[in-house]
């Protein structure tokens, strides 16, 4: 059964029509199915993430994405410094590192299509203020947004 | 912000499914920002407040 419902498909493939410039690739950190899965490391939401983003890859031909093994592609995983899954790091016109950790449902399925668009783009609604200040940052910030599902 | 700055890394985190990390960072709302492990703060602040909450965290992270 498709994760997404007709009309929010319709909706959103409207607005990758019209919003998305340059392609954007989600690389998608998974775990492989295989015979033997060890209980506590079974991976609980990599199944429905993968047909999730299946859904979203076939709204528009902009958006790309390519599926890594965690264990089978650990320097992948290390040099994008993923440690658990699921997990997406979003590749487009953004200068720093977006990184999804667990699911995007619910609200942070909103705030993935967002951010898609703005790394389509390249653009973001901050204020110049804001751009300016990052953009004289003095060290790296490492930013955590722990949530919930909504 | 991430988008914006090569500076900037961020990670969104679905605690219920890492509930390690909620217990780590002793989650009691969300949303739970934290820059750098060592400033955070519970819900949504405006633009500029977020950004005053970085900039607090990253001098003291360079000095290190």
């Amino acid at each position: 059964m498709a994760l997404l419902r007709e009309a929010d498909r319709r909706q959103l493939s409207d607005l990758f029509a019209r919003e998305l410039q340059e392609p954007v690739t989600i690389h998608f950190f998974t775990q492989r199915a295989s015979p033997l899965i060890v209980p506590a490391q079974e991976c609980a939401t990599c199944r429905e993430t993968g047909e999730l983003l299946e859904e979203v890859r076939g709204l528009s031909e902009k958006i790309r994405i390519e599926t890594h093994d965690l264990v089978t592609e650990g320097e992948t995983a290390g040099r994008m410094r993923v440690d658990r899954i699921p997990a997406l790091v979003l590749q487009g016109k953004n200068r720093g590192t977006v990184r999804y950790f667990g699911m995007p449902a619910g609200y942070e399925f909103a705030v993935l299509v967002e951010d898609l668009v703005d790394l389509s783009r390249g653009t973001t609604r901050l204020s110049s203020a804001t751009r300016e200040a990052l953009a004289d940052l003095p060290g790296r910030a490492h930013i955590k947004v722990l949530v919930t599902p909504t | 912000m991430a988008i914006e700055s090569p500076m900037v890394t961020a990670g969104v985190i679905e605690v219920s499914e890492f509930p390690e990390v909620a217990q780590r960072y002793r989650v009691y709302g969300v949303p739970k920002v934290i820059v750098n492990e060592q400033v955070s703060f519970e819900g949504a602040l405006p633009e500029g407040r977020f950004l005053d909450k970085v900039l607090e965290a990253v001098p003291r992270a360079t000095r290190a």
